[in-house]
């Protein structure tokens, strides 16, 4: 039998406000333990929360950014459960009326566009963090109270690929909007999956597990298979799936069991009394509207309409905020844009990835008006595009400019055909035996020659020169 | 009767209150007398009055997004009965 996979997405994702949701302490992340903890967020009797602004406003960006409908009025809740990560015994966070419902993702699948639908965004505060060691359970609790969005998708996801792809779609809508670091290493987005399977055909929904504990988008697609897998292994066999949560283990590369439904939680949900509700007015939903940034879809639309990239490029570039505007502002300066982009989707990007270098640095590091220089001396025929690859590197948090790079490391391509021919004589005569093959026949060993000539001048001769030179030169010898 | 002996093991159990079953029996005589008390407002018809959440007639009560000095190290965990090294220390739970 054949089984489809339903997936649901529940992301965590703090946001960047300079205090916490409830209270004046920072969201620095990495403090020592407790320095970032006041009565409120310690849960001391006697105090009050009160919300701050920010909280609200970036969550309305994101909620709309998601295409969602803010709520004209929303209310704060407490969800109650005992764990020492919330010294409060309760998690204020929102029940029955959320900041915002029923918005969307696209996503591309092989086959189609695909809308995920959003079932609602709601805000909430974060717990603190535990640390067990052998004797005893340690509790920091500067994370506790940061401002958390929780965004909850339906169950429209029919793969892991897809949820990943839903993933990095949430994680670049949220970046552009600059509301939150989206890191998942740092904690400050979190993603739990539902998944189960069912029958094709079937209409009934199957029995979900929840998987919890990914700490990257990779870890969610493997968790995501690698649980598929075992629920079809279960079904296949004639088993029953328990409803469970289960934890992802990214050494072993499985899920095991956390807890069976009869642990299931029971919050007893009911108002948060210390926080008067709120109401958003249709012109701040319209205010907040009509400041929000270009979004990656159109960013995407706007790079292959305004400066004629293929999709895929497209795509690629507008995936990241901030190489999308490195991209804009060095085709600016540059007259073709494929380019531009074929130089940031292959060195530019290999560069950032194996130094660790964030997109966010790029301005800083490598001034768009130094990728301008260097395309452009590749056009003057100033240096080949390979020896360009070689100075890109240099480039890199380097205060130089690229002329002066050439200059000093000598790197001006060699144009010259008395030069050049003086190269080739002299290739000719050590590789007298190669000439003959080729004249007999083998265009391998043309580029042998080429290539000789290419390390004798240090990779400086001009390419396109020397293959003319070089045909000229040996045709002329018979 | 409104609620069951089964409901405030439950609720006990979810609070992580050890509860005798003398206690056991005394809270449930307790709350369900306190619960036909409040069951007296469903004689009300509210069938007009919009819910409300909150006593208060207030909305929009906000802070702005200002950081504020935080505990002293010390203080924070004055009140703690243990700590290590900075850490509320509680017994083991995994």
């Amino acid at each position: 039998m054949s089984y489809e996979t339903i997936i649901g997405l529940e992301v965590h994702v703090q946001l960047k406000t300079a205090s916490k949701a409830f209270c004046g302490c920072g969201t620095e992340f990495g403090l020592a333990p407790n320095t970032q903890v006041c009565p409120v967020c310690l849960g001391f009797p006697g105090t009050l929360p009160v919300l701050n602004r920010q909280f609200l406003n970036y969550g309305l960006r994101v909620a709309l950014a998601l295409n969602c409908q803010p709520a004209a009025f929303l209310k704060f809740d407490r969800k109650h459960y005992f764990y020492p990560d919330l010294p409060k015994n309760y998690q204020i966070s929102q029940y029955d009326q959320p900041l915002a419902a029923n918005g969307w993702i696209d996503i591309d699948t092989p086959q189609e566009r695909k809308r995920i639908r959003i079932k609602r965004v709601h805000m909430e505060e974060d717990a603190g963090k535990l640390i067990h060691t052998a004797a005893a359970t340690l509790v920091d609790y500067n994370r506790c109270g940061m401002p958390l969005l929780e965004i909850v998708s339906e169950p429209d996801i029919a793969s892991a690929q897809q949820a990943y792809d839903y993933l990095v779609k949430l994680k670049a809508i949220i970046a552009y909007l600059d509301v939150s670091d989206c890191d998942m290493e740092k904690g400050s987005l979190r993603c739990d999956a539902n998944i189960s399977l069912r029958p094709c055909g079937q209409q009934r929904l199957g029995v979900k597990t929840e998987v919890k504990n990914m700490n990257s988008f990779k870890g969610v697609r493997d968790a995501l298979n690698y649980e598929a897998g075992r629920q079809e292994d279960i079904l296949g066999a004639g088993g029953a799936i328990e409803q469970q949560t289960r934890l992802w283990n990214e050494t072993q590369q499985k899920t095991i069991l956390m807890r069976s439904k009869e642990e299931a939680h029971d919050y007893r949900y009911f108002p948060e009394p210390d926080l008067v509700p709120f109401t958003i007015a249709p012109q701040t939903i319209a205010a907040a509207q009509a400041t929000l940034p270009e979004l990656p879809e159109a960013k995407k639309e706007r790079l292959m309409n305004q400066f004629g990239l293929p999709a895929y490029d497209a795509d690629v570039i507008s995936s990241d905020k901030h190489l999308a505007l490195f991209f804009e502002e060095t085709a600016k300066g540059y007259p073709v844009p494929k380019t531009v982009s074929n130089w940031l989707m292959g060195d530019i990007m290999s560069y950032c990835n194996e130094h660790r270098l964030d997109f966010a640095q790029l301005p800083e590091v490598l001034p768009a008006r130094n990728l301008i220089d260097l395309l452009q001396r590749i056009d003057q025929g100033t240096i080949s595009g390979k020896i360009a690859k070689t100075i890109l590197p240099e480039l890199f948090g380097s205060d130089k400019t690229v002329d002066r790079i050439i200059a000093e490391k000598n790197l001006c391509q060699i144009s010259d055909t008395a030069e050049l021919n003086e190269v080739i004589r002299t290739v000719l005569r050590e590789n007298a035996g190669v000439v003959t093959e080729f004249k007999s026949g083998k265009e391998k060993s043309f580029m042998f020659l080429v290539g000789q000539i290419m390390k004798k001048t240090r990779g400086k001769a001009n390419p396109q020169l020397i293959t003319t030179l070089l045909r000229e030169r040996i045709n002329s010898e018979t | 009767m409104p609620i069951s002996r089964a409901t405030v093991e439950h609720i006990a159990r979810l609070s992580r209150i050890a509860l005798p079953d003398a206690e056991a029996a005394l809270l449930t005589g307790q709350l369900d007398t306190i619960l036909r008390y409040i069951e007296k407002l469903d004689q009300l018809d509210t069938a007009s009055i919009p819910a409300m959440s909150h006593v208060l007639g207030l909305t929009n009560v906000f802070r702005e997004d200002m950081r504020r000095p935080s505990l002293a190290p010390e203080d924070s965990l004055a009140n703690a009965p243990a700590g290590d090294n900075g850490q509320f220390q509680v017994p083991k739970i995994i």
